[in-house]
């Protein structure tokens, strides 16, 4: 693995996504109106807001990076660009620690100005400090590349590769607690949701919203979304061939 | 002095290769060298192999049997990647970044210096489309900017497919005297085409038919050997005669 490569692979994705403002203007656009609807909608219920929508500024970066890395990888595979860069003295590592790196600084960006407007503007308070949910709102951008990054490999077309999207993103966030308490839930989806990554995303930031206590489980959390996105990684560079048929 | 490894004697040597694509046979028993230092032609018509053999070459092709040696190493090494340069028949760059920013990108992972991106952008002739987004540009300039890349490192044995599609004579001519030029240097060169006026312009020719190697010959030879002057000819009466 060379520095070199890495971070010259990382400029690349960045510029890039510099030359798509408008991808760039719904990245950060979207999770802000999102966030601003739901504080409209739930005008009557100001502390259901207070509770999903600290959680919601940290989730927000594992859905458009899962979009953008799984479309975007798709392009390196159809495009004929990944074939040559596999047939060149390039890492697989570099490539993923590249594309990691910048869309790391991009779920930092979004994050940033997605708390700017909710715990500025829309007056959202989390109990805890603010860089953890910056920290686990980082680590799930990392979780939602690797993800899209090996999922990448099963579609053909952009068309599927969008439709991954609502399949692996909707069940997670479905199961995470979000919207009905893991405790209230049929024991079966319990199960499923014990094995869903994105379960602990949302454990860890709702408890730091909540209760601001940065207790044991929080760093369990914490270690359980960094294993699913090392898994993922590996499943993902798993798909990266240099021969292919 | 040492010679530079490839200025003489075999830089590809592949014995009964056998390679199925989508389930069918698209090499069927392949052997064939290539002399180090020339611009060995690969003719033949689509769906011939040509295609299949190159990717063989530079080691992205998974092979069912037989023997390939590149540089004198097994095709597709590590320490091969560096050495061997591939263009594919598709243009692979980024469409958008600019001619520059995709040169910088793929100068940075080959490790060579920023002063051979302004002069591979000179040799394909794009100073002038260097600062454009490469979505914006023509089929022939698209598939210049993805040749550049190739050149970047003036790799041992550079493999090009159909590389001078789409251009105009004059940029032809050009790239050929660019590819005879390279050969000067030490570099083998193996590029595939059909058409037969760029196989006068090859040192040597290996002609694939149905995933066999029909012959391989100097231009001279086909021509005697078919007893025409015209490639074009040559080719089908060596096609018809198989």
């Amino acid at each position: 693995m060379s520095s070199g490569a890495t971070l010259a692979t990382a400029v690349r994705v960045l510029r890039q996504l510099r030359r798509d403002p408008r991808t760039l203007a719904l990245l950060f656009g979207v999770p802000c109106l999102l966030l601003w609807l739901l504080k409209e909608l739930l005008s009557g219920q100001p502390e259901t807001f207070q509770r999903v929508g600290g959680p919601l500024v940290g989730l927000f970066p594992f859905v458009s990076m899962f979009v953008v890395t799984s479309v975007g990888m798709l392009r390196e595979r159809t495009s004929g660009t990944l074939e040559r860069l596999m047939a060149l003295p390039l890492g697989k590592l570099d490539l993923l620690a590249g594309y990691g790196a910048a869309f790391a600084l991009v779920a930092a960006a979004q994050c940033a100005a997605v708390s700017t407007l909710g715990f500025g503007g829309l007056g959202l308070d989390v109990a805890g400090p603010l860089w953890v949910v910056i920290a686990f709102a980082i680590g799930n951008a990392l979780l939602g590349m690797a993800l899209g990054l090996f999922l990448s490999a099963f579609a053909t077309t952009e068309f599927q590769a969008v439709q991954f999207m609502p399949a692996v993103v909707f069940p997670q966030v479905l199961l995470s607690g979000l919207f009905v308490p893991r405790e209230r839930m049929a024991h079966g989806l319990q199960i499923v949701s014990d094995a869903l990554p994105l379960t602990y995303a949302y454990d860890a930031l709702e408890r730091t919203a909540r209760t601001g206590v940065l207790g044991t489980r929080v760093a369990a959390d914490a270690l359980v979304i960094a294993g699913s996105v090392l898994l993922a990684l590996a499943l993902g560079a798993a798909t990266l061939r240099r021969r292919t048929a | 002095m040492i010679r530079r490894m490839g200025a003489s004697g075999t830089a590809v040597r592949v014995e009964r290769l056998r390679v199925v694509r989508g389930g069918r046979v698209a090499l069927r028993d392949v052997s064939l060298t290539v002399q180090s230092g020339t611009v060995t032609g690969l003719l033949g018509p689509s769906g011939s192999g040509k295609s299949t053999l190159m990717r063989a070459l530079v080691g992205v092709q998974i092979v069912h049997g037989g023997l390939v040696e590149v540089l004198g190493e097994p095709a597709g090494s590590r320490g091969l990647r560096a050495r061997v340069g591939y263009v594919t028949q598709a243009p692979s760059v980024y469409r958008d970044l600019t001619v520059r920013e995709n040169l910088a990108y793929f100068a940075r992972v080959l490790g060579v210096g920023p002063e051979r991106i302004d002069a591979v952008i000179e040799t394909v002739g794009l100073s002038e489309e260097a600062g454009r987004v490469v979505r914006r540009l023509s089929g022939g300039q698209l598939s210049r900017t993805s040749l550049a890349t190739a050149l970047l490192n003036e790799p041992e044995l550079l493999v090009l497919d159909e590389p001078t599609v789409g251009l105009d004579p004059v940029l032809r001519r050009d790239l050929w005297d660019t590819f005879h030029a390279l050969a000067g240097r030490g570099s083998t060169l193996l590029v595939s085409s059909h058409v037969m006026d760029e196989a006068a312009r090859c040192d040597a020719l290996l002609l694939l038919r149905e995933g066999l190697v029909l012959a391989a010959l100097t231009p001279d030879e086909l021509r005697a050997r078919t007893g025409t002057a015209d490639l074009d000819q040559a080719f089908l009466r060596l096609v018809e005669a198989s």
